[in-house]
């Protein structure tokens, strides 16, 4: 399986590491040209949104990638990631894929003095290791949406189609069941859209 | 496993990677660097070059003004206090802070200790010019670590040198033998264990960022294509004659550092560099300041 890994800004490495140990080939995405090779899957790794955005529209990425994602090239986002792919982001105008069909609140629990690190339960899965590090929270999430793991009452990942997007970091630790989850349910059963 | 405050610091360094750090003196230039795709802001009220400029002694920011730059952008923050002061640090973490720079670039309030930054549970980063000062940064408990290179001079060459310094020593730590590594932790002045990490991972056990001298996206690329996982940068921005055109342009050119073509592009038409000045013709050496 070939793995796209978006790595304009963020913990791209770590993504790339864990599909790798996983047995995965992985590509990086950080110009144009790279977009001429064939991809199973996208990951949109952590980092700052900001940044990765305007990367995304000035290297000329942002209209191939929403139209691939859109055709149905499953997508696994985790933090900024999910910020990328909300439809509307909350106290910014400006969105960016526009690909999921949710409402998403950036640096939602406060500074770096307010990140945080739990066990959780992820699509059944028992004790997943989740870092929250300047997290950003769904505030809507259109009806129909797969909900995969909850904290405190708040949606921490969801499932749309062939789109997974978290608001935790699952890559940062040796735990890669989350990467696995992604390649067997979504990857190998990829929905046609 | 993984679950302290100190594990979380070093995970938000890991999401600066690949990005450039700028330092600002007003919100505006904040929001001038947010635009131009920093991946953090680095709030101070004078930078280096105006320090250099100024002498006497320079410390902590008001926090008035650094609280004035978290207001202005969503990115986060950080700010410099000085080398040893504990008083300063605290107050940054009072007022939230994203990240504290021990920084030698600020004059130095003790000449012998550096913050116990593992009491803290806010994250640190220090500058280092070879793996023995990054190793002891470690091991007070700094979560990120950047060369010191020569600051506010626009001259990138201290930069190098450290970066080629702490890279060239990884990879002999490397390839040593388990006799050989309690010598080298005894010679660099290091804790073991954090000397074996380096062996196993061939790599520092934390982010490692190029800061010091950085003033063209070229200086930018040469310090990734070194071994640099991201780039600050300090005067060479708001000294230079285009701030948000070469702000930019250092970013993308940290992204794409290894696209010769696209670096040529983006060096192009950028506008007056910051002046400079060359180490033989500064009198205070700060990366001399916190071994």
């Amino acid at each position: 399986m070939k793995i796209a890994i978006l790595a304009l800004q963020g913990d791209f490495a770590e993504h790339e590491a864990g599909f790798r140990s996983l047995g995965c080939d992985t590509f990086q995405i950080r110009q144009k040209k790279d977009l001429e090779h064939h991809a199973d899957a996208l990951i949109l790794p952590g980092g700052e949104s900001t940044v990765q955005g305007k990367l995304l529209r000035e290297l000329d990425l942002i209209e191939i990638l929403r139209e691939r994602i859109g055709n149905g090239l499953p997508v696994m986002a985790t933090c900024a990631g999910t910020i990328l792919l909300a439809r509307q982001l909350l106290d910014d105008p400006v969105s960016h894929f526009g690909t999921l069909n949710a409402v998403v609140r950036r640096n939602a629990y406060g500074r770096q003095l307010d990140s945080f690190f739990i066990h959780g339960s992820f699509a059944g899965l028992p004790d997943v290791p989740m870092s929250f590090i300047r997290a950003p929270q769904f505030e809507f999430c259109a009806p129909g949406t797969e909900v995969l793991a909850e904290h405190q009452g708040r949606i921490t990942a969801v499932r749309q189609g062939n789109q997974l997007a978290m608001t935790f970091h699952p890559e940062l630790g040796k735990d890669l069941r989350v990467a696995s989850w992604f390649l067997s349910e979504i990857v190998q059963k990829r929905h046609s859209v | 496993m993984k679950n302290t405050q100190y594990e979380l610091n070093c995970d938000l360094a890991k999401m600066l990677k690949g990005g450039v750090i700028m330092d600002v003196t007003t919100p505006e230039q904040a929001r001038i660097a947010e635009d131009a795709g920093a991946c953090a802001v680095m709030a101070l009220e004078r930078i280096p070059a105006d320090i250099r400029a100024a002498g006497g002694v320079s410390r902590m920011s008001d926090p008035g003004m650094i609280r004035g730059i978290q207001e202005a952008v969503s990115i986060p923050v950080m700010a410099k206090c000085r080398i040893g002061h504990i008083a300063e640090a605290r107050i940054l973490e009072a007022i939230g802070i994203d990240y504290i720079d021990e920084s030698e670039v600020l004059s130095p309030a003790d000449d012998v200790y550096h913050i116990n930054k593992q009491a803290f549970k806010i994250p640190f980063v220090c500058g280092a010019r070879d793996l023995g000062e990054a190793l002891r940064r470690i091991a007070e408990g700094a979560a990120m670590i950047r060369t010191k290179g020569e600051p506010g001079t626009g001259d990138v060459v201290q930069a190098v040198r450290h970066m080629r310094k702490m890279m060239q020593e990884i990879r002999r730590v490397n390839s040593m033998a388990d006799d050989e590594l309690y010598e080298a932790a005894k010679t660099l002045q290091v804790p073991f264990h954090l000397l074996d990490k380096v062996r196993s991972t061939g790599k520092l056990p934390v982010v490692n960022f190029a800061a010091g001298g950085v003033a063209t996206p070229a200086d930018a690329a040469l310090m990734m294509m070194l071994g640099a996982e991201g780039v600050f940068v300090g005067s060479g921005i708001f000294k230079s004659g285009d701030p948000a055109k070469r702000a930019a342009a250092i970013v993308k050119a940290v992204t794409n550092y290894q696209d010769a073509g696209m670096l040529a592009e983006l060096s192009t038409g950028l506008g007056e560099a910051m002046v400079g000045i060359n180490p033989a013709e500064i009198k205070v050496i700060m990366e001399e300041r916190g071994i």
